[in-house]
């Protein structure tokens, strides 16, 4: 028989979700903010875990970065998926849209970032519910990384950022599913982050237009996909302001490629013709 | 596949594909069932009806894709008693999301495409990992005989990302019988080079006329 773990004693809930279905209020048995996973009986536990990594094939290469300037915070991804060699999707959404002032990207597994912004987007709708007030990007972060730590060591998968804007300002928070979480200016996460880096550093300027921003993290992005074999598809790149996320541009990297470098026409110094036909 | 003392699962074959169009929604799958080199069946559905306008078809472990498919059908069920509706394509998808993540630590080993009409009676197609990420795509394919059809699949339909912006339109071009022998052509060539597809070929269909089913035969070698 699986057991069942129920991690409830480590949540510090604000407000418990309640269901009125006519006798009055009571508390809602399976809140789907209780995380109690099913965990398989075996001997070993972690050994199980790492065979069904390699089932499962977790692999994913990314790029994606974030970086705050003096108009706020941009964000910027590929969209490709690769299970070991296997690219399985060229359109994944890297960057979800907790709400409308949030931004999360997404890198290491799939479900994972997916199934825990979402998460995090609950989290943060009921903070909104029981203060009367929208949460701020530090307190998300830490609602977030406070559950990966709690999962630590189980085989999740994550490295994500957390990106907007708050009553402080812009807000950027690197978390993952080691437990850490990191404030900073410049993130870029994932396999082509490397070659992301070496772009962003050294067109990285405060104050910039959003217009430039936007075109630094897309040459950026463009750079690590041309050069990461893991990364590629389409660049996304958003915008976070006072007023919320706005999405600037998608481009897919192959026709930016020849954007960036057009195709010269050689001269040609000799034109072949055809041989001459023989005579009768 | 037991290479170690407690490996529970084992791979049952197959391949599962769905393709939407504007109107319609085509899921298809094999109906071989094999363990190892054997061929326990040669009649075995993949597919399960969830709604009337979703469709389920798994392939990977059939213990785990029958409790699966049991489990969403009652949840589809109490959705009908406490709505008064049925549910449609979209939270039929998040839902099954949900279920796969909940294993997350003890997956159900399937691999998954959701197929129907969305709200607007557009076709959708939902394509899974083991463990629950989800995307919707215009077409997919999964299974043993996913490598080799979802090429032919991208040269036929692959349309501009809906990443782009400005957005460009989507929408696959071919019509619901063009697509239904583009599906009969991927699964007779999967047959050819994939030892774990083949015998028949189970064909939905879904529109706004309803669902229609419709079998093929395969290279039963």
């Amino acid at each position: 028989m699986a057991m069942k773990v129920d991690m409830s004693a480590l949540e510090t809930n604000f407000s418990i979700p309640c269901l009125d279905d006519g006798d009055g209020m009571h508390l809602s048995a399976d809140s789907p903010d209780v995380p109690s996973m099913v965990l398989p009986t075996c001997a070993d536990f972690d050994g199980f875990q790492a065979a069904t990594k390699d089932m499962v094939k977790n692999k994913r290469g990314t790029t994606t970065l974030a970086f705050i300037f003096d108009k706020g915070v941009i964000v910027a991804a590929d969209s490709r998926a690769s299970m070991g060699g296997y690219i399985s999707s060229q359109t994944v959404r890297k960057i979800i849209e907790i709400n409308p002032y949030m931004l999360g990207t997404m890198a290491g597994g799939a479900a994972d970032c997916q199934f825990w912004h979402r998460n995090l987007g609950n989290k943060c709708r009921l903070h909104e519910l029981s203060n009367k007030r929208r949460i701020s990007i530090a307190g998300a972060s830490k609602l977030l990384a406070n559950i990966l730590y709690s999962y630590r060591g189980m085989g999740l998968s994550i490295g994500t950022m957390i990106a907007g804007f708050d009553e402080k300002g812009p807000g950027l928070y690197y978390v993952d599913s080691e437990g850490a979480r990191l404030v900073g200016n410049r993130f870029s996460v994932g396999s082509g982050s490397l070659y992301a880096y070496g772009i962003l550093d050294e067109g990285y300027r405060f104050n910039m237009s959003v217009e430039e921003a936007a075109e630094l993290a897309r040459r950026a992005i463009y750079g690590a996909t041309f050069r990461d074999a893991a990364s590629g598809g389409c660049v996304s790149v958003y915008h976070v302001g006072p007023d919320g996320w706005k999405k600037l541009s998608g481009d897919d990297v192959g026709e930016l490629h020849y954007h960036y470098y057009p195709v010269q026409k050689t001269p040609v110094e000799q034109e072949m013709t055809d041989a001459p036909s023989t005579s009768a | 596949m037991s290479r170690r003392g407690d490996w529970v699962y084992e791979n049952n074959g197959g391949t599962c594909v769905a393709i939407a169009g504007a109107d319609y929604c085509v899921v298809a799958a094999d109906t071989r069932l094999s363990v190892g080199y054997s061929i326990l069946t040669r009649d075995h559905s993949k597919i399960c009806d969830l709604a009337d306008k979703c469709v389920l078809a798994s392939s990977g472990f059939q213990g785990d894709i029958k409790a699966l498919h049991k489990n969403l059908a009652a949840r589809e069920l109490l959705y009908q008693h406490q709505h008064n509706k049925r549910m449609s394509c979209p939270a039929m998808a998040q839902l099954l999301s949900n279920t796969l993540y909940y294993k997350r630590f003890f997956p159900y080993y399937a691999f998954n495409v959701l197929g129907g009409l969305d709200s607007e009676g557009k076709g959708c197609v939902f394509t899974y990992d083991a463990v629950g990420s989800y995307e919707r795509t215009g077409y997919s394919a999964q299974g043993t005989g996913s490598t080799l059809i979802m090429p032919v699949l991208d040269n036929q339909l692959k349309s501009p990302s809906p990443l782009l912006l400005p957005a460009r339109d989507a929408v696959t071009p071919l019509s619901e019988s063009e697509a239904v022998d583009l599906v009969k052509d991927v699964f007779a060539s999967a047959t050819e080079r994939d030892i774990y597809t083949g015998d028949k070929l189970e064909i939905v269909v879904i529109n706004k006329a309803g669902t229609t089913r419709e079998y093929i035969e395969l290279r039963k070698d």
